[in-house]
């Protein structure tokens, strides 16, 4: 029993002092002025501004491609890094050279995803010129046309899924360095092939580091914005996107606060979710 | 139930030599020991056994079949790993159960042998529990049990018991013997405490920087180390070397002259337990440097020619520090290695063949 003495527990406090004020400056204070923006008029405590927010005709579709999108990409980026950690583990030389190739996108801000990404799918597009070049196709074809919402919302995809997958990979890549390799051989001893292996044993041992990617993946997935931006434009409205032009191009910080609102509690309830569906069931059960 | 037959297995990591062509046999049923210090390639070599390692060189056959090639769950093989890997995230019913499931046994037959091993192992109250909510006795039982569970032929242990406190090792270690005797298991047990070695194996072989230098049961290990170092690493207090001088058919021994050394060429080491020595008119003298009581007996260490020599005896002797103490081996308990390789010139056994090449 490892019992600090008053003396150096007051020092404790002491010492996150900093860290704490800091917290409560830069962001506990603009949290408070937001929740006071979103939830006040010129009589005090209202939802007008979250009525306004949910009678504009781009709310809907905002916040269904936001749910949309995440409900895509973050399945898609665990599974491609669960896939793609369990090589990198079985690597024995080479392996963080691999990881270092891997985790180049994350380098890159989404904003220059985007670009990056517009550069290769746009009508005069790197890809159009190879599609070209090999015969497949007879002139340009507009792949990111304004019409096409299931293909602007897949351009989305596939531009989300290169840009962060990579720090899911880097979650579960550590998260697997630390389960003990005994577990593995164990169950090898015991009859079970490298599916089952990774279905009953490493994917559940993964729990902690698979809830932290979620968690960390989903919350990244509803703020989901200049990738948006750059590739759809505003043809596919997302949640962020709706919060950006409600605050710079309509000028209305209230609604735009309320925006934020909801980013939050969505989040807020997704963390939540996952926290409780993948809890450490092993400390329930009655000893 | 099946043999184990290990032909010339080595193993390199990297430019590191962990094993030297090592031959053993396991027969049906045996319980065989591999002892020795800490990096002797214990562990690697019952991994090579369990198809977890993979051996640079040499053939495993278990039950007249070749091994190499298949993964350890084609082996016939259980495993009770050092730090128990018993799997957190299941109960220990399911622990018990896992080898069993994975060989599609119905669910009624798996409720039935795990409640048998568990009775067995005494952790029948124990089934709905985690891991996490285990001492390591209890997670050590689990472990066993798991292993029995799937009735291997050949079971592997390794260190079982280095991670239990002294008190539960001694305890387990009993246990262990009573469940294993029962089961007749061929069984490889791994462990660098050689008082559990003793206890526990029908055979032991002790392992020396990846080289198995005597394969034998337990009082032959003892009473006729293979060679030099098996004297000193078995026992404790270990064997007392001397060196021989030779003349005429016999040596002499630090002053004394032993008519009956073995005729060999080579220069001669002479070596005794101290136990096997008692108080005489004439024989090796030294003078007493300290006495340490142990309840039945008292360790005496002595000054002998200038070296360090240990004798144990009875404690109704008085001895006292600074005398002077002439001793006698016991008939037939002298020694004689050759003074360079560390051969026993004197043994009834030879070492497994092939291992000193
Ligand atoms: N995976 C490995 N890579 C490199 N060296 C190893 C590896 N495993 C074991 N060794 C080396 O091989 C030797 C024997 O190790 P080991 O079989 O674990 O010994 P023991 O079990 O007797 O303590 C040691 O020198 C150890 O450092
Ligand atoms: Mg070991």
């Amino acid at each position: 029993m490892l019992r600090l003495a008053s003396g150096e527990k007051v020092l404790s406090y002491v010492l996150i002092l900093p860290a704490s004020l800091f917290l409560a400056a830069f962001f506990f204070v603009p949290f408070v002025q937001v929740v006071v923006e979103a939830f006040t008029g010129e009589e005090g405590f209202t939802l007008a501004h979250f009525r306004t927010m949910a009678d504009d005709w781009k709310f809907g579709p905002a916040l269904a491609n936001t749910l949309g999108l995440a409900l895509v990409v973050v399945p898609v980026q665990i599974t491609l890094a669960l896939v793609m950690a369990s090589l990198v583990t079985r690597l024995e030389r080479g392996r963080d050279m691999v990881l270092y190739v891997f985790t180049i996108p994350l380098g890159i801000s989404d904003l220059a995803a985007g670009l990056i990404w517009f550069a290769l799918l746009e009508q005069n597009g790197f890809l159009n010129s190879i599609l070209y070049g090999l015969g497949l196709i007879s002139g340009p074809q507009n792949l990111l046309d304004y019409r096409n919402t299931a293909a602007l919302f897949a351009a989305v995809v596939v531009a989300e899924v290169w840009r962060a997958t990579a720090i899911v990979l880097v979650i579960l890549v550590a998260g697997m360095g630390l389960i003990p390799k005994e577990y593995d051989e164990a169950a090898e001893v015991f009859g079970a092939g490298p599916l089952k292996r990774f279905f009953l044993i490493t994917l559940p041992l993964l729990r902690p580091s698979l809830q932290t990617a979620l968690i960390l993946r989903t919350i990244l997935a509803f703020e989901v914005f200049a990738v948006v931006a750059v590739l759809a434009g505003n043809n596919l409205p997302v949640l962020m996107g709706e919060t950006y032009s409600w605050q710079f191009d309509l000028q209305d910080h209230k609604v735009a606060s309320a925006y934020a609102i909801v980013i939050l509690a969505i989040s807020l309830a997704f963390t939540v979710f996952f926290l409780w569906a993948l809890r450490d069931r092993t400390r329930e059960a009655a000893a | 139930m099946a043999d184990i037959d290990i032909r010339q297995v080595a193993k390199r990591f990297g430019n590191h030599q962990a094993l030297h062509a090592v031959n053993l046999t396991v027969a049906d049923g045996e319980f065989v020991v591999l002892l020795g210090a800490s990096g002797s390639g214990k562990t690697t070599l019952l991994r090579i056994v369990a198809g977890l390692e993979k051996a640079s060189h040499g053939t495993v056959i278990i039950g007249g079949r070749r091994v190499d090639d298949l993964p350890p769950r084609r082996r016939g093989i259980a495993m009770v790993f050092q730090n128990y890997a018993v799997f957190p995230h299941m109960t220990v019913f399911d622990n018990i159960g896992f080898g069993l499931a994975m060989q599609k046994v119905p669910a009624a037959e798996i409720e039935r042998r795990v409640r048998r091993v568990a009775e067995l192992l005494h952790i029948e109250e124990l089934l709905k529990r985690y891991s996490g909510q285990l001492s390591g006795g209890q997670r050590q039982r689990v472990a066993v049990a798991r292993a029995l569970a799937v009735e291997p032929a050949v079971l592997l242990m390794d260190e079982p018991l280095s991670n239990l406190d002294a008190l539960l090792r001694l305890e387990m270690r009993a246990e262990l013997k009573g469940v294993l005797q029962e089961s007749r298991t061929t069984t490889i047990y791994v462990t660098h405490d050689q008082v559990e070695a003793m206890s526990l194996a029908d055979r032991i072989a002790v392992m020396h920087e990846g080289r198995i230098v005597q394969a034998a049961p337990a009082t032959e290990v003892y009473h006729h180390p293979a060679t030099r170092f098996v004297g000193g690493f078995i026992g404790n207090p270990p064997m007392n070397f001397l060196p021989a001088e030779r003349e005429g058919e016999g040596a002499r021994v630090a002053g004394h002259l032993f008519r009956d050394a073995p005729a060999a060429d080579a220069a001669l080491l002479f070596g005794i337990r101290p136990e096997d020595l008692v108080p005489a008119g004439k024989g090796l003298a030294g003078r007493v440097r300290v006495v340490e009581p142990l309840g039945p007996h008292q360790l005496v260490t002595m000054d002998l020619a200038g070296h360090l020599f240990r004798v144990v005896l009875d404690n109704d002797l008085a001895v006292r520090p600074g005398e002077t103490l002439t001793l006698a081996p016991r008939p037939g308990r002298v020694r004689w290695f050759d003074a360079d390789s560390g051969v026993s010139l004197t043994q009834t056994t030879q070492p497994e063949p092939a291992t000193g090449a």
